[in-house]
């Protein structure tokens, strides 16, 4: 009972809260959820709110997978996974259509795919099937702010760029358009998304060299 | 039968479900080290969603629509299960891999071999559960229409891959900058074939 005894937010808690912001962060160094998440990044607002779903649906199934975690059978673990998973997503999704369900038109079939997004599975496997609630908790934010934390620069760059705005507000003054200015239609084309991501990564890896893969 | 060709080679082409959707995004980065093994996860995929996209069509035509279920009985006319959709999808491709993988064991055994353990990993390939959603959301008419689209999607998922291997293979002996190595170019000539893809906008048949 000496592990009940630490603080809440013990320096070790902390660190799972910061890691996945950069050193492990899930997209860029784990490799994981890339699926779908990209589809969403023309504009910052859906991106938040995808965001957002995925912290809600990740936080929830790591506590209940880790409350969990000893009356699980190891065989059928993965369809217990899943089930808790799904049943979280049917109520995000439920949430959004009933509360802001312009958005949820805008996200259409990728919060669905949150239910097969590797990086809840990942999350679930490596970490909530062997640790206590509280840091379980503490993991699935870090890792959901890691990914949303991506998933919005990504977002800023293709609606700046691709349509000169922020939140659907004008950023870009007219008179830049007056002098020539035109928006990269580019931007708003799925690949700019994958090519965006290859640059997060390069400034990245060539900030922090230890992440560089031979 | 014109149509049918429209939605495969629209499928293939122009909603290709790695450059247009991003699905399927882990197991295309993590499996596309060689081709052979691309090769075999690509089949694995078109067979896999050629499968689930009509049972799920089925599934969602006489039960979980809204007012699926008169078929039963008038008095279930208005029944609504559509909430239940993702968890019976996604519980139908589970058990659709596991019938998969037993029929490929016991008729190809050299078939089931090359795939080896890529068949269970399909099951949370988000592309699979793409199509069976994306079959939903377009409402396509009949049970042919949606098979066409999950082979279609499969097929366009076998290239990307199967393309994608071949140019990293490649790309072993060109000098990459340092922090870009690895993950950082697949993504870049991900997006670089997603523009390449695009010049098949507006065709149609």
């Amino acid at each position: 009972m000496s592990k009940e005894k630490e603080p809440l937010f013990s320096a070790k808690n902390l660190k799972l809260l910061s890691e996945p912001l950069g050193q492990s962060n899930p997209i860029t160094v784990q490799v994981l959820g890339i699926c779908s998440a990209l589809a969403v990044t023309v504009k910052l607002k859906p991106s938040i709110v995808m965001a957002l779903s995925v912290a809600v649906v990740l936080a929830v199934s790591n506590v209940v997978i880790s409350l969990l975690r000893k009356m699980i059978p190891p065989r059928i673990r993965i369809i217990v996974q899943l089930v808790v998973i799904a049943f979280m997503v049917i109520l995000v999704d439920q949430v959004l259509k009933a509360y802001a369900y312009e958005v949820s038109k805008q996200l259409s079939v990728f919060v669905g795919l949150i239910i097969t997004n590797c990086i809840i599975m990942g999350r679930l496997e490596a970490f909530a099937m062997g640790n206590r609630p509280w840091p379980a908790f503490l993991d699935g934010l870090g890792n959901a702010a890691g990914y949303g934390v991506i998933l919005i620069i990504v977002a800023f760059f293709r609606e700046l760029l691709g349509s000169g705005t922020i939140l659907d507000m004008k950023v870009i003054p007219q008179s830049f358009y007056d002098a020539g200015y035109v928006n990269n239609g580019m931007m708003i084309l799925p690949p700019m998304a994958l090519v965006v991501v290859g640059i997060i990564i390069w400034v990245q890896r060539s900030r922090r060299k230890n992440l560089i893969e031979d | 039968m014109e149509n049918l060709v429209n939605i495969f080679v629209k499928s293939i082409f122009i909603d290709n479900m790695i450059f247009a959707y991003f699905l399927g995004m882990c197991s295309y980065l993590a499996v596309s080290k060689t081709v052979k093994t691309s090769t075999g996860l690509g089949i694995a995929v078109i067979f896999v969603l050629g499968f689930t996209v009509p049972v799920d069509f089925l599934l969602e035509k006489f039960v979980l629509k809204a007012g699926a279920l008169a078929w039963i009985s008038p008095s279930l006319a208005d029944v609504d299960l559509g909430f239940l959709s993702f968890i019976m999808f996604i519980a139908v491709i589970a058990s659709m891999v596991q019938l998969v993988e037993m029929v490929i064991e016991k008729f190809a055994p050299s078939l089931y071999t090359s795939l080896g353990i890529f068949l269970p990993l399909i099951a949370v390939n988000c592309a699979i559960l793409g199509g069976s959603l994306f079959m939903q959301e377009r409402e396509y008419a009949n049970i042919a229409e949606a098979t066409v689209f999950g082979l279609g999607s499969g097929v366009g998922w076998f290239l990307a891959i199967v393309g994608i291997a071949a140019i990293r293979e490649k790309i072993r002996y060109s000098n990459v900058p340092a922090p870009l190595r690895g993950l950082g170019i697949t993504f870049i000539i991900t997006g670089l074939m997603g523009i390449a893809f695009m010049s098949f906008m507006g065709i149609k048949l």
